[in-house]
């Protein structure tokens, strides 16, 4: 994907980043833990102990699968310069429309749970298309209607969990979702693999789907015509244009496909854990999504690794309530973890263009240096 | 067009933040002692709290069951350990699951949201009481499920509205849309309709989950509020936790009567407000949270539903101030018919 570059430059570059914000947001959270009066050391060797612990990295890895596909989602419209800020509301209208599918007729097994799927990935398009509709049509600013929408979705979805999915219903949320429509888990796998999980520890079977669907993402960017056409608008939106690209085409399919996959990211918890959708369903993985797709720079490897850090970091975090140290310093962590990322990454891109400014100047074959950051809107 | 997209992406994530600022609800965690010297002393009992989302400090449902659990460690000596999950809800059964075994018993489930994950986690530790506050769904043997009778205490308070009423319309402001609260309206339209059948009642809840911020936003109650009173009500009813600050000051500004909750609030609400509260309809979800540590720490066993109703003083109605004056006969009446059974008040909305 890169033109010719000085071997492992490249990689250096990627890499130092995220290991600069790592080192930034490390040295920040031991400041603010030192000022609240908590051992720093003491704090990490805690979290650490207890975040290794086998039933802790299950934890972890189940919910960093949420944060994959949130990520991915957010990720997807990123590579395009659009901000789908909506992938909260996207994922909660899929999830409330899938459990109400999923109770409403029966299928055997694989195929109940495929059309489940089908169903919450639709749903989170419809809910992402009405954004992409408003900015071709309108000119409304996505950022805007996105992160409206999400709003809408909240009060749309108490609406029809009050007047029709839930009516009557003690516990305010639709009926269980049968057996069929569950996602199976993979303690068999483990087990397989020599691993036993304490009693009440599962993985769940997302994380399968989370791995093909990341590989299935990998290869729509980088191997299909659609991938280019995507890469080419959020690099160069006049010059697609110019190549016949249709910006508009673009960005309703751009926006379908990211509310597709943001529609994902509420069935790890649907279909391998709550079974049904009520008003305790947990929220907030579409503004984790945003995050974790800003620290794994928009490709699907970096979000995997980043959803796995910010799902370990939150089950680490339970533990220091317990130990009396204040657990919000997990949250500070992460949020200085993206900030010092986005920064991380512009130190980088200036330096590198540096670099590519001296080479020319000293008379080096001159290389045709992409613009630096094919990865989208970060740097 | 990266420089643009900078300055784009920095517009976004301060709105992000501001507008998750605006979301978040206290998110303070009070941590008791420290795990090592909890566990010391025999006999003594070591409780976990594991509250609802927002913790501690939301001048609400979770501070009232803190103020229980603060009675406790003074009057038993017990020690407490108190949890609150994330933001994001998405660790309750995780919290649960840590308070057990790390050795607390019992454990306090604070809210109907703990109803799903305790189903999972009781069974797993057999010899731990657990204790959940508004949900009688769960029914294992080790435990235990603390309901109140709000719609009892509304009903009552219901009554009152309809018999203070000059105009024939009334209101009641709901913090967030969640199934508790449905006893509250139920309540209150049964008992405002026993009263005058043909009386208009408006309502409106501030926020739905998960957006929790109905509890914790005065603006918005004193908005809705502020709607009623235009339109005609003179009396309004809220059951918004520290939203409803917001009701009695729109209820001063329009000279009318607002009706308080949870405690007696014309004692508590200072500011000058007090002389607007009709009446409070209380609940002792702290007197509640003391008898059953209380009972724990005694080693009596406890277990299923343990409701708290007129009948057992678990909630009721205030007439601080005597503002009722003429009307409490009648509302005293009620409340005799309802401990007798003669009245059956019902706990969803018609």
């Amino acid at each position: 994907m890169r033109p010719a570059r000085t071997p492992g430059w490249g990689v250096a570059s990627t890499l130092a980043a995220p290991a600069l914000a790592l080192l930034i947001a490390l040295t920040v959270s031991t400041a603010v833990l030192a000022a609240v009066g908590a051992s720093p050391s003491r704090t990490y060797l805690t979290m650490l102990e207890f975040g290794v612990r086998p039933d802790s990295l299950v934890s972890a890895v189940n919910r960093s699968a949420i944060y994959f596909f949130a990520g991915l989602a957010v990720a997807v419209s990123f590579r395009m310069n659009l901000f789908n800020i909506g992938v909260e509301g996207q994922y909660r209208f899929a999830a409330l429309l899938a459990a109400a599918a999923g109770t409403s007729f029966d299928l055997p097994g694989p195929l109940h749970l495929a059309v489940v799927c089908l169903v919450a990935v639709l749903a989170g398009a419809l809910w992402a298309g009405i954004a992409a509709v408003l900015k071709t049509w309108r000119g409304v600013s996505e950022v805007l209607s996105t992160l409206l929408l999400n709003y809408v979705a909240t009060a749309v979805i108490a609406f029809l969990l009050a007047e029709v999915f839930a009516a009557g219903s003690a516990t305010g949320s639709t009926p269980e979702l049968p057996p069929s429509a569950r996602l199976p888990e993979l303690d068999g796998l483990l087990a397989l693999l020599g691993v036993s999980l304490p009693a009440g520890a599962h993985l769940g079977g997302a994380v399968l789907g989370a791995v093909v669907l990341g590989v299935a993402v990998h290869l729509l960017l980088t191997r299909t015509l659609y991938g280019y056409d995507l890469r080419m608008s959020g690099l160069n939106p006049a010059a697609a244009h110019a190549h016949g690209i249709d910006p508009r085409r673009m960005i309703i399919i751009t926006m379908l496909v990211s509310g597709g996959l943001a529609g994902l990211a509420g069935l790890p918890d649907l279909l391998g854990n709550t079974y049904r959708y009520g008003v305790d369903f947990p929220s907030g993985a579409g503004f984790t999504g945003i995050a974790v797709a800003l620290l794994g720079r928009n490709s699907p490897l970096g979000i995997a690794l980043s959803a796995l850090l910010f799902g370990f970091l939150e089950r680490s975090a339970l533990i220091l309530d317990i130990e009396g140290i204040p657990k919000e310093i997990v949250t500070i962590m992460q949020g200085v973890i993206v900030i010092s990322v986005v920064v991380a990454h512009e130190l980088a891109r200036r330096m590198d263009r540096r670099r590519t400014a001296r080479l020319v100047r000293e008379g080096a074959p001159a290389t045709p240096t992409a613009p630096a950051t094919p990865a989208g809107p970060a740097a | 067009m990266p420089r643009l997209f900078a300055a784009r992406l920095l517009t976004t994530c301060l709105t992000l933040s501001v507008v998750a600022a605006c979301g978040a609800t206290g998110g303070g965690t009070t941590a008791g002692p420290a795990s090592g010297e909890s566990r010391a002393g025999a006999g003594k009992i070591t409780v976990g709290v594991a509250y609802s989302r927002g913790g501690r400090g939301d001048k609400s449902f979770n501070d009232s069951v803190g103020a229980g659990v603060d009675q406790a460690k003074a009057k038993l000596g017990v020690s407490a350990k108190e949890l609150s999950p994330n933001a994001a809800g998405s660790d309750l059964e995780e919290v649960l699951r840590l308070l057990a075994e790390t050795g607390h018993n019992p454990v306090l489930a604070v809210g109907f949201f703990y109803a799903q994950p305790l189903a999972k986690v009781a069974p797993a530790f057999p010899h731990t009481q657990f204790v959940i506050i508004d949900d009688a769904t769960v029914k294992l043997p080790n435990v235990t499920n603390v309901t109140f009778r709000e719609e009892q205490a509304s009903y009552l308070v219901g009554a009152a509205a309809a018999l203070k009423s000059s105009t024939g319309r009334i209101g009641f402001v709901g913090g967030v849309q969640t199934p508790p609260q449905e006893k509250f309206i139920a309540g209150y339209t049964a008992g405002a309709r026993k009263i005058k059948p043909g009386i208009h009642i408006s309502s409106v809840f501030l926020s739905q989950p998960p957006d929790f911020s109905g509890f914790s936003s005065p603006d918005k109650a004193q908005e809705a509020a502020r709607g009623m009173y235009d339109d005609g009500a003179d009396i309004v009813y809220h059951a918004a936790g520290a939203s409803g600050l917001g009701v009695f000051q729109a209820a001063k500004a329009a000279g009318k009567w607002a009706i308080g909750v949870d405690v007696d609030q014309r004692k508590t609400v200072g500011q000058g407000l007090a002389d607007v509260i009709l009446t409070s309809a209380t609940k002792q979800l702290d007197v509640a949270v003391l008898r059953i540590i209380q009972d724990a720490a005694a080693g009596k066993p406890v277990y299923g539903l343990q409701e708290f109703g007129l009948k057992e003083g678990g909630v009721g109605y205030t007439t601080t101030g005597g503002e009722l004056g003429d009307a409490e006969p009648r509302i005293e009446e009620l409340r005799k018919q309802i401990i007798a059974g003669e009245i059956t008040v019902p706990v969803s909305p018609s």
